[in-house]
Formats: structure tokens, sequence, C-alpha cells
């Protein structure tokens, strides 16, 4: 799906900006030297395959709302169903499985950190497991493009 | 002749932008009628939004696992606090360290105290970019531990505004 040059031009010159006019994707196109359908032909496309999430912008937690990385420790056999039980949170947008004792680690978001330490708690007695609550004291990057080119 | 959006009128805007522009001609013209605005009052809105710093950026945001990049590990380790501003810099400005932040320590059950996401193709090679990392900046005497992903539950964009909505895009 990356095969496509105009794809990989697009994700390449745009993740990390993009004009902010009336016509953004005519502005992109001229950018590229391609056509503004093209464009959006083939964002459509990266959208319906599922490597592109959405354009716009990305929040910054701490101007958005509140935020927090946490993490437990679950059993093995019962991963699955705890990890089912954590994505059902709408303010949940990251839930993975890590290798390491703290087995299952989400990210989540909401208006303010009361939300966040009620949900926190609903989990701890719902699983019978304590989250680690860890949020952002200091941030020295954050940059969540890829480029796609020299990357091990 | 272009006046500010309301209030109400500005959290539905935040609301629709967390689920993404429109893939149409004059994206902003349509959430514009959406929230019964004018499309240079919503134009107007996010560069001030941005300005003000609310937003990391705005552009495509992509897939890393459907681009490839499927060795996703979490760098941690437990720096002394007296370090950790420095260290946390250097770190950040490494190149394939796409997050470095610092958090809180839980001890007993947790120790460490910086976190850097470093995403890759293949498992091997971040590891050995990791050690070649470590040793660059003298810090491979530190605890540290990698934990690579297994399973991707759920990604998504932050949802910051109540109610918040399910999730369409993960």
């Amino acid at each position: 799906m990356t095969g496509n040059s105009l794809a990989r031009r697009l994700i390449d010159r745009f993740q990390h900006g993009m004009p902010l006019c009336a016509e953004p994707y005519r502005a992109m196109a001229d950018a590229l030297g391609c056509s503004e359908a093209q464009v959006l032909d083939c964002l459509q496309h990266l959208q319906v395959a599922g490597t592109l999430y959405r354009v716009g912008p990305v929040f910054e937690h701490s101007r958005a709302g509140a935020s927090t990385l946490a993490a437990l420790a679950v059993p093995e056999d019962r991963l699955q169903q705890v990890a089912a039980r954590v994505s059902q949170y709408p303010e949940v947008n990251h839930n993975y499985a890590r290798e390491h004792r703290y087995n299952l680690w989400f990210v989540l978001t909401g208006p303010d950190r009361a939300h966040l330490e009620n949900i926190l708690r609903e989990l701890e007695s719902d699983t019978g497991l304590t989250p680690l609550d860890l949020p952002m004291l200091t941030a020295y990057r954050i940059n969540l493009g890829f480029a796609l080119e020299a990357t091990p | 002749m272009n006046k500010p959006l309301s209030e109400q009128q500005s959290l539905a805007l935040r609301r629709l932008l967390e689920s993404g522009l429109p893939l149409a001609s004059r994206p902003f013209q349509a959430l514009a009628e959406q929230i019964d605005a004018g499309e240079r009052q919503v134009l107007e809105q996010i560069r001030q939004w941005q300005g003000q710093g609310l937003f990391r950026r705005v552009g495509l945001v992509v897939n890393h696992r459907a681009l490839g990049f499927a060795a996703n590990a979490m760098l941690v380790l437990d720096v002394p606090d007296a370090l950790v501003d420095e260290v946390g810099r250097r770190l950040g400005k490494a190149p394939g360290i796409n997050l470095c932040y610092q958090r809180p320590r839980r001890l007993p059950q947790w120790q460490y105290n910086l976190f850097c996401m470093i995403h890759g193709r293949q498992r091997e090679r971040v590891e050995a970019q990791v050690q070649a990392l470590l040793a660059e900046h003298l810090l491979d005497d530190l605890p540290h531990q990698l934990l690579f992903s297994t399973q991707l539950f759920k990604q998504c964009g932050g949802r910051f505004t109540a109610p918040a909505g399910a999730c369409i895009d993960g």
C-alpha cells in the first residue's frame, strides 16, 4: 500500500503539517504536482485500507484536557477479556499488550484528571487489578510522524 | 463580519475535528455547515487553536502498523532525578526516538521515570538501535527495559470532549 508513490509522497510530506486553507487538498496537489481529484482518491483508498486513520489535528493532551498512560499486570489467561473491558471506554484511545509483567498498556484521555481517576477506580474494582497511573510530567520529544525511508 | 464562533459552536467544532476532516474539496465549508457557521469563521478558529498550541500537529494521521512499522517498542529507564531532564533532552534528539517523556515512578511496583517510543520495521534492528543508543550516551549502566508490543487492541484519536463518541478510526 506504500508502493504507490503518490501515497508515499503524501504521507511523507503532510503527516507533520498540512495547508490550512479553504481548499487544502488542492494545495497539497499543487505542492506535489498532481490533481486534487488524485489526492482525494488516494486519501480515500488509504483510509479504506486502514493506513490512514484521518486527516486533521492531533490534539495536545495537556492543553486539550487530561491524559495518562496506565498499565495493568493481567494474568495471561485473562488478558483478552480485560483488554476488551479496557477498550470499551471511549476515553481509551491506545490499548496494547506488551512483553512485561505489566502486560496491558493504555492511554486514557478525558476532560479532566478526576474523570480519568474515576475510570481507573472503576477498572480496579471491576478487574481486581490495580492500574499504574503514569501521567506525563515533561515532554522532551513529541513526534508521531514516520519517515518511510531510512527506518530500521 | 467574520465574528468568532459561539462557545457551543467551538465545542461542536472540536468534537468534529476529533473525527478528522471530511475528504472533500471544501472540508472546512462542510464542517461549517454542520455547526451553522461560515467557512472563514471555522478556518479562523482552527488557526487560532493552532497558534495557541491546542494541536501537536495537523496533517495525515497514519497507522504505523499498516505502513510496516510493526516493531513498536517502549524503552523505559530509571534515571536519577537530577539527571532526567538532561538525559531526556538528549534522547529526545536522537534519531529513531518518536516520543520521549518523563513520567512518575510508582515504587515499589514501577521504578522507571523516562519513557521513549521507538518504531521500526524489525525487532532485531530496534534492539540493536537501542543498544547502540544507550552505549553512545553512556546510559547502559542505568536500569532499563525494552517493552515490545505484542498485540494492538485499540488505537484511535483522543476524545477530550464529553460525552465521548465511539472510536471510529481504529
